[in-house]
């Protein structure tokens, strides 16, 4: 089942009188469980075309789907209660909020979901369970190795149980072997919990973990390819 | 959660946040100080001129107010005693007073020769209590006389130095007479001290060798606020009689006293309007500080509102750690110095010109301290509103750059 399609995606900048054309006529599906990269040269469009699917940029040109629903004229609001209940995001940097424990930040997206205290805290401490965090729970981020704060990360991106997660550069700022952690987590999460996920990456090691590899150049979809 | 984040943000910069907080709590605690202190200043002043000069309620014949003829007497003062005796905390002096000169072997000065029975006056004003010389007429001594100190210091005088009034009596014969300094009195009025003397009626009555003329009845009523009611009642009764209220006499400190609590909330309000300016400025670069958190925030589902009410949740709790706290030492500072008072001595001279004492007791009405509450609240609401407007502003993508 499609989760995603995107069709004749086209975003264009105008920088310095210039128009840019970050997208140029990007139309793919992903089937649900995918463990997908998209890879390409620094301006190949890979953050953009992560952003339009996220709704969190609008494409000039052309539709994004997400489960059946189209997001790209939704208002702002509607947006980003959409976004709450369907996407997990991981950023490069981590991005936790640093006044909140590791469980806490966890946490958090289930509280703007509503979730009553009692399961969003035993859903926090299981997810971090499985991230290998739960001798951690209580320590903030400033406490914790970039591994580690990005372990909470996919934590939180899974705590509102989202029907995919966008991952951008998950482990640009990681060292090998938390990495290879990270991929590890991320990998039995889709294995065992269908759960979907796509990267925007250069790292090879990401790559090669991937089921799926979407290049991009110029905007474009060079290659396409599924491994078996 | 909200409730928690916005807490802890305040402390991710502690000594920014105490910086603000500090403005906040000396910015308050500064403007009920000087609020309490401007109060204590009017309430007492008004209180010198009341229980020195004015009185409550003061009633002469009309025609003396136009010209003060020793002639334009009240004809039936003994009515008015009556009258007070049906009221409750009513006292009344009945006065004769004659424009004259005083002088002495050093120099002469144009005053106001005050002719009253001690005891009575003593009911309806306080020179009896701001005696600095001698006494307040304690034993009767034939033309006796009680001046103010700067008169005296004005004629270099002190107690037992005799000193001449001279005067005109009812057939317009100019009298001199002359009369020994029993005490000197020193009140926070030294316009007053300089103009008023004061002698008994009956040496006056003596000298001009007439009967006890009245020109003025000075009268004190033990609870203030009734001052407007017994006069319309003293007007009812003595329609041939010019009847004015304290407010009407002076009606300077009448307005003043009108105004003063709005006067008091401007001040406060000026001086939250400038903590505004600081603290929208701290909010806004909290917001600059956290931008790509607050874009994440965006970006994973925090609603706009959410958001803004954590800015201005924020905002709120940085003036309301402080505020009270403010409010709070102020109120100690207020309180000791209502007891203890201020000492203003060294500008005793300037202050007694326009009727201030130099000993400042603050007051503050309590209400004040809710009014300043409300208005701290409220500053720190309207002071959110733009660095939490800003927050919205924020492009999810931009502020990240890229998910």
């Amino acid at each position: 089942m499609s989760i995603i399609k995107t069709n004749n995606l086209e975003r264009f900048y105008t920088e310095g009188g210039l128009t840019v054309k970050a997208l140029n006529g990007v139309t793919l599906n992903i089937e649900e469980g995918e463990f997908t990269a998209i890879v390409g040269p620094s301006g190949s469009g890979k953050t953009t075309l992560l952003n339009v699917i996220g709704g969190l940029d609008s494409p000039t040109n052309g539709t994004v789907e997400i489960a059946g629903t189209e997001i790209t004229n939704m208002k702002d609001n509607m947006l980003i209660d959409f976004r709450l209940k369907n996407i997990g995001f991981v950023f490069q940097a981590y991005n936790l909020i640093p006044v909140l424990s590791a469980l806490e930040n966890t946490e958090f997206i289930m509280l703007l979901q509503k979730e009553p205290k009692a399961k969003r805290e035993e859903r926090a401490k299981q997810l971090l369970k499985e991230v290998g965090l739960e001798s951690q729970i209580n320590k903030k981020p400033n406490e914790m190795s970039g591994g580690q704060q990005q372990r909470v990360a996919v934590a939180r991106a899974l705590a509102s149980k989202p029907k995919f997660v966008l991952a951008d550069e998950p482990t640009a700022n990681l060292d090998s072997k938390s990495t290879a952690d990270l991929l590890d987590i991320m990998h039995e999460l889709n294995q065992k919990e269908k759960t979907t996920f796509i990267f925007s990456t250069h790292d090879q090691r990401v790559i090669d973990r991937a089921t799926r590899v979407i290049t991009l150049e110029d905007g474009k979809i060079i290659s396409d390819e599924t491994k078996k | 959660m909200i409730l928690k984040i916005s807490w802890r943000n305040i402390w991710r910069n502690k000594l920014r946040s105490l910086v603000v907080m500090t403005a906040i709590f000396l910015g308050v605690w500064s403007g009920v100080f000087i609020d309490a202190l401007s109060l204590g200043m009017n309430n007492q002043r008004t209180e010198n001129f009341l229980s020195t000069s004015i009185g409550h309620i003061q009633i002469h014949n009309p025609k003396y107010l136009e010209d003060n003829k020793i002639s334009f007497t009240i004809s039936n003062s003994n009515e008015l005693l009556d009258f007070g005796k049906n009221i409750d905390g009513f006292h009344i002096s009945n006065r004769t007073k004659i424009g004259g000169m005083v002088s002495s072997a050093n120099g002469a000065s144009a005053g106001n020769v005050v002719g009253i029975i001690p005891e009575n006056e003593k009911e309806v004003s306080s020179i009896y209590e701001s005696m600095v010389y001698g006494n307040y007429f304690e034993e009767y001594k034939k033309n006796g006389i009680v001046i103010g100190r700067k008169l005296a210091e004005k004629l270099k005088v002190k107690v037992n130095s005799k000193i001449i009034l001279t005067f005109q009596d009812p057939n317009n014969e100019i009298i001199a007479s002359a009369f020994r300094i029993q005490g000197i009195y020193k009140t926070a009025n030294s316009r007053f001290d300089e103009m008023n003397v004061f002698v008994q009626q009956q040496d006056l009555a003596r000298i001009m060798n007439t009967e006890i003329l009245i020109h003025e009845s000075g009268i004190w009523l033990d609870n203030k606020e009734n001052v407007d009611q017994v006069t319309e009642n003293l007007k009812s009764n003595f329609s041939n009689l010019e009847v004015r209220s304290w407010k009407i006499i002076a009606p300077d400190l009448s307005y003043t006293d009108e105004i003063m609590m709005q006067m008091l909330y401007i001040i406060m309000l000026i001086i939250l309007a400038a903590l505004a300016f600081g603290i929208i400025n701290t909010m806004l670069m909290a917001i600059l500080e956290r931008r790509r958190e607050l874009g994440m925030l965006m970006a994973v589902g925090m609603n706009k509102t959410k958001l803004f009410s954590m800015v201005v949740i924020e905002t709120i709790f940085l003036s309301l750690i402080s505020g009270p706290l403010g409010l709070f030492v102020a109120y100690l500072s207020v309180e000791y110095f209502k007891v203890n008072g201020m000492d203003f001595s060294s500008v005793a001279a300037g202050l007694e010109d326009v009727g201030y004492s130099t000993i400042v007791y603050f007051d503050m009405d309590p209400e004040f301290y809710f009014g300043t509450l409300v208005m701290v609240v409220t500053t720190a609401i309207l002071s959110s509103i733009y660095p939490a407007y800003k927050a919205l502003q924020l492009n999810p993508v931009e502020s990240i750059r890229g998910i």
